[in-house]
């Protein structure tokens, strides 16, 4: 407010001054990089010292060890907690998870691009409105309770399985499995997909859908030629979040796994929790940062920040 | 959330154990079969020649507690509030790892006890983060279980570093349509009968359950203590992990977790607390528990007197009433665990139906007798070689099995 009325005032022009915090406006007025200085400093000092500081203690830990005996870290560099990494215990665990992401992440771009073409181009205003609340409306309720959910509709005689015997198709029983952890990661991970796809899909001009028309492509052509090409800055920009939020995720196998459902994440949370093992956890918190900056790069490539 | 908090101390309870071993030790170690006080024998406690008061003085008005949560209840805190004049403020405890550091320094001159469990209190007594008790103060204690009464996890050299409070027993759960009768052996967690139908508990100190298993059915391997396993004697328990890893439905975190996979019929047979049989008893599932002929495991836990505790009157009360039987047994219930008063166990009836024998308060002292109870797993073994496996490679081994 008082910068607007400094403005109107024209400061400087041989008027009194009105005031101590006027002048400070008329200063900040006159040099925009002081103004952008103040501006930027509080969430740049953040950015900085919050999440790249705290990252990088982490990541010069993981070249720590801890004395077995003492528990206390032993600060003298090694490469002993990535060795350990490339054993076949923890290389099972990360090609699980890292896996597990990737199925999760084409299961949501399958299910959100028809859902996402729907809204976007098919359904009236009403309808798309209809449609977006109900896609958002989920992550109103909390993570935990969802996934709750899920463990009473999948474990043995549960809503799934009830449903199945009245169909006829028999008793299932797939409660504590990672084909439970599949569908949940899928259900819960899909409005991450649909937004940004829905985003891509819509910005289409009908123009081009038009001109293909005109030039002789029937549906399939111009999906396969005009609309999926379009779209795919929207997909990789949804697989980002499915992605990285899969591989982060350690309550999901906690809850819904089955004896073999480790992930990067529990394992971390045991070595730091039970072990009190800071740096290999640190060395094991590594291998998500790693996937995450090739998967990043490769979507840039793919033009994916441009449908943020 | 017990065993789940409780395991992350385990290490650094060892740490602080081999720190001060090495530190403090001039004369021989000499060898002892004792339970924990038998990994440093030959050490003393700093705090072990401090005098202990004759009688309680006046209460100061104070008492700042580190507990578990759920161990400070206004059920039975208001009435203490009111009968002595000490004013009561909990800081709940996290995990043993988080109760000991915040006792360092004697309790800071800030707290006054903590309700550490027993794979904390060594670390506790030889940091001299903790003092003795006069224990002739504590009237009930002569109502304990005997084996309760000078445990040596709490009680070095005949010097008393709290009170014993509630323990509990790690027993084998089963379904009563399963088996009509109650299985007698731990192996029916290693059978293949049971594919697919058992769960056991997501925790490193699993692998004990196993030795203690194997010390009565492979006698050749000379287990003489779960905790303290030579390396031969580490792998074949690590190696029938492996082998049961196939037949497990679900290593479980959370007591709801067994507890809604024995309600479903998931499983039919597995390692669990007398909580989750309790609650599905309660709930009208058919289960039992039963501690199988090999034994079991089991933890338990004391409240510890801070080296420099600002209220140690109004200690000495809350030490005196936590002990009465009618607290003991509200405890007991409200937390599901056994209490160390013995006369505690018609109290609990009468808070709960049924309590006192669902929580074994009230079972003959053999039953106690079978119960190995938690301590840290260290290089350092009681036979005074430094061969045995330490807890850290515990951890690793556990998530190799797990996968």
């Amino acid at each position: 407010m008082t910068v607007t009325t400094v403005r109107e005032g024209r400061p400087g022009a041989g008027r009194p001054s009105t005031g101590g915090s006027a002048r400070v406006s008329a200063a900040l007025w006159r040099r925009a990089w002081l103004r952008a200085t103040l501006t930027l400093t509080p969430p740049l000092a953040w950015f900085l010292v919050i999440y790249l500081a705290s990252l990088a203690v982490m990541l010069v830990t993981a070249f720590w060890t801890v004395n077995p005996f003492t528990n206390t870290l032993v600060h003298s560099w090694t490469l002993a907690n990535f060795r350990q990494l490339f054993t076949s215990t923890y290389l099972t665990i990360i090609g699980r998870t890292v896996g597990m992401a990737a199925i999760v992440t084409v299961t949501d771009a399958l299910l959100a691009l028809p859902f996402a073409y729907y809204m976007a181009r098919i359904a009236s205003r009403r309808g798309r409105q209809l449609l977006f609340t109900a896609v958002l409306l989920p992550l109103w309720a909390s993570y935990i309770a969802r996934v709750y959910a899920w463990i009473v509709i999948l474990q043995k005689g549960g809503t799934l399985s009830w449903a199945f015997q009245k169909i006829g198709l028999g008793a299932v029983n797939i409660g504590y499995t990672n084909i439970a952890m599949w569908l949940v990661f899928s259900y819960i991970w899909l409005p991450f997909m649909i937004v940004p796809v829905y985003g891509a899909l819509e910005r289409i001009p009908d123009s081009l859908l038009e001109a293909s028309g005109d030039l002789g492509a029937r549906n399939w052509r111009t999906v396969r030629s005009v609309v999926l090409p379009l779209a795919l800055p929207g997909v990789v920009a949804g697989s980002i979040f499915t992605f990285s939020l899969t591989l982060g995720d350690f309550i999901t196998p906690l809850l819904v796994g089955g004896a073999s459902s480790n992930f990067i994440g529990n394992v971390i949370y045991s070595n730091i929790g039970t072990a009190g093992n800071l740096p290999f956890a640190a060395a094991l918190a590594v291998v998500p940062i790693v996937i995450m900056v090739f998967y990043l790069l490769g979507a840039r490539a793919l033009g994916a920040f441009r449908s943020l | 959330m017990r065993i789940w908090t409780r395991g992350g101390a385990l290490l650094a309870a060892a740490s602080a154990i081999v720190l001060v071993a090495g530190c403090g030790s001039s004369g021989s170690t000499s060898t002892s079969t004792s339970g924990g006080g038998g990994t440093t024998a030959g050490l003393t406690p700093p705090e072990a020649g401090k005098a202990v008061p004759t009688s309680v003085g006046k209460t100061e008005g104070k008492l700042n507690l580190i507990a578990w949560e759920g161990y400070a209840q206004p059920q039975w805190v208001r009435p203490f509030e009111q009968a002595t004049g000490c004013q009561v403020s909990t800081k709940y405890g996290g995990s043993s790892s988080e109760m000991v550091s915040l006792m360092a320094n004697g309790g800071g001159g800030q707290y006054d006890l903590v309700s550490a469990s027993g794979d904390a209190d060594l670390r506790l007594i030889y940091g001299g983060d903790v003092k003795p008790v006069n224990i002739n103060l504590i009237p009930s204690w002569k109502d304990f279980h005997p084996f309760l009464q000078s445990p040596p996890f709490n009680t070095i050299g005949g010097k008393h570093y709290g009170v014993s409070l509630q323990f509990g027993p790690n027993v084998l759960l089963y379904s009563k349509p399963t088996f009509p009768t109650a299985p007698t052996s731990w192996s029916v967690l290693y059978s293949k009968k049971y594919a697919g139908q058992i769960t056991v508990p997501n925790n490193p100190i699993q692998i004990a359950d196993v030795a203690l298993y194997l010390s009565k059915t492979q006698p050749s391997l000379g287990i003489t203590d779960p905790y303290e396993l030579t390396q031969t004697q580490f792998n074949a328990a690590v190696n029938l992990l492996k082998q049961q890893h196939p037949l497990v439905k679900k290593y479980w975190d959370l007591a709801s977790q067994e507890i809604s996979l024995f309600q479903s019929g998931t499983t039919v047979v597995g390692a669990a607390w007398p909580y989750q049989t309790n609650t599905l008893v309660a709930a009208g599932a058919k289960v039992a528990d039963t501690i199988p002929a090999q034994g079991a495991t089991g933890w338990a836990d004391t409240w510890m007197l801070a080296t420099n505790a600002p209220h140690p009157n109004c200690a000495y009360k809350w030490m005196q009433w936590a002990t009465t039987p009618t607290v003991q047994a509200q405890q007991a219930v409200y937390f599901g665990e056994t209490p160390a008063n013995k006369l505690a166990c018609p109290i609990m009836d009468s808070i709960q139906k049924g309590a006192c024998a669902a929580y074994h308060a009230n079972a003959p002292e053999s039953y106690y007798q079978t119960i190995k109870f938690w301590k840290t797993p260290l290089a350092q073994c009681g036979n005074g070689k430094n061969d045995c496996v330490p807890f850290q490679q515990w951890v690793t081994a556990w998530t190799q099995v797990v996968g």
